[in-house]
């Protein structure tokens, strides 16, 4: 899969929150940061795979619901433990009301 | 039947992540935005529980030690090491990260609470990220603290904290020597390992100290008020702790079958930083302690009836254990009511 892909409306992801999408199958986590920056990562947390978008965004983190791991939204860094391994980033846009997800070579 | 073995499966390591499934867990469903209200961090709020916790225990503490040598001090000891073991529940809730909205202020209280717990902060957050993961499941959860059938005098041992401190003392001095105990390896990840070697070696530092300060004043008074407290007066503590889980059901995928709610004076809420909302924490662990009793509130429709108190969780646990003695099949069943 590779190129741009609008995967929600815009409307759909409120500052400082997190919104869960699937394409082609796999899970992805959309972040919206307080001051309205967008940015995606996949949709499992890197420790025991819980759905990071059951989980909440707190400033630039989202903490994840299971074991609150945290991971820094802008870069996917993890923050604190349990979550130790970074999470692997997408890039995000807002473009004519839609948030578009470029998954560039994704298997 | 041969009894089951509660040793960690070691098919399950951290190490293969992918070996670590979480069971489909049962939770009572709670819209996103009201959920999102009940997650929220507040550091006044966490910060008054702590100021009012850490004066109390100074207070107690003055009045121990200005009691030391005479019978006085066996109350007034009393009430510090009750006041003190606090720091278990605190400990634990630190390990979420959900007291206060200001991370490093968790961080740095978790290890302080940690230590005063006589438990290794690194290795304790990675057990009891398990026991979330897989609560009661046996051969998964390293934290079930009555296996069947039960044994009388490991559980009374607990009331001094004999069995888990003597534990805690052993995996502290091993994992100190750069060695990691078997079990410790299946939930703790390989990267982790050198800061838990770390704080092993800074603990028995700080326990050496401890023992220098001691012989140097000729008296074990500054023991008494820094780790012993732990195992005098941890009594308390460990029968509030005790309501969580023990006699219940084991594998199940419903904390509501495995899991106590036991509703509790203040007093005791304040010293049990709102656990006796168990079955709330498992269902919802980002939800601050001072939040609990409102989450308790928005989904008691959907759980067991909750216990009026100790004294009638302990008339179920304590037959129910007794039993287990001879019948390892035996658990106490909860009833799950439709909304
Ligand atoms: S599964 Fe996310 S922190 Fe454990």
């Amino acid at each position: 899969m590779s190129g741009w892909i609008a995967v929600a409306a815009a409307d759909d992801l409120e500052a400082e929150d997190v919104l869960g999408v699937s394409v082609g199958g796999r899970d992805y986590a959309l972040y919206r940061a307080p001051d309205g920056t967008l940015s995606a990562s996949q949709g499992f947390c890197s420790h025991e795979a819980a759905l990071l978008a059951d989980g909440f965004v707190v400033g630039t983190a989202i903490e994840c619901p299971r074991h609150q791991g945290r991971f820094d939204i802008r870069t996917g860094a993890a923050l604190n433990a349990p979550a130790c391994v970074a999470l692997r980033m997408y890039p995000a846009k807002e473009e004519a009301g839609q948030i578009w997800l470029n998954l560039g070579d994704t298997p | 039947m041969a009894n089951r073995s509660y040793a960690l499966d070691p098919a399950i390591d951290i190490n293969q992540p992918q070996s670590v499934a979480e069971p489909s867990w049962y939770r009572t469903p709670i819209p996103r935005p009201e959920l999102k209200a009940l997650v929220q961090r507040d550091d006044a709020t966490a910060g008054r529980d702590y100021a009012l916790w850490a004066v109390l225990l100074m207070a107690s503490g003055a009045i121990a030690v200005a009691t030391w040598g005479s019978w006085w001090a066996v109350p007034a000891f009393l009430v510090y090491g009750v006041i003190y073991s606090s720091c278990d529940s605190r400990w634990h809730e630190l390990s979420h990260g959900t007291p206060f909205k200001t991370r490093w202020l968790n961080e740095a209280l978790y290890h302080v609470t940690s230590f005063m717990s006589v438990r290794e902060g690194h290795r304790w957050r990675w057990s009891h990220a398990r026991h979330h993961t897989h609560t009661i499941h046996v051969g998964r959860d390293p934290e079930i603290h009555g296996p069947r059938p039960t044994n009388i005098w490991g559980l009374l041992s607990g009331l001094l904290y004999l069995r888990g401190g003597l534990r805690e003392l052993r995996s502290i001095w091993v994992h100190a020597t750069g060695r990691i105990l078997p079990d410790a390896a299946l939930y703790v990840p390989k990267s982790e390992w050198p800061k838990m070697v770390l704080t092993c070696r800074i603990y028995l530092v700080l326990f050496a100290g401890l023992a220098a300060w001691c012989l140097a004043v000729g008296s074990l008074l500054p023991a008494m008020l820094i780790g012993l407290p732990r195992f005098y007066g941890g009594f308390l503590h460990y029968i509030q702790a005790m309501t969580q889980h023990l006699g219940l059901a084991e594998d199940v995928d419903d904390y509501r079958l495995s899991t106590r709610t036991v509703l509790m004076h203040r007093v005791g809420r304040f010293l049990y930083s709102n656990m006796n909302y168990h079955i709330e924490h498992h269902m919802y662990p980002m939800v601050p302690f001072y939040r609990l009793p409102a989450l308790h509130a928005r989904i008691a429709h959907d759980c067991p009836p909750p216990y009026p108190g100790l004294a009638a969780a302990y008339a179920e646990i304590i037959p129910t254990v007794w039993r287990q003695r001879v019948d390892a099949e035996h658990y106490a069943k909860r009833p799950l009511v439709t909304a």
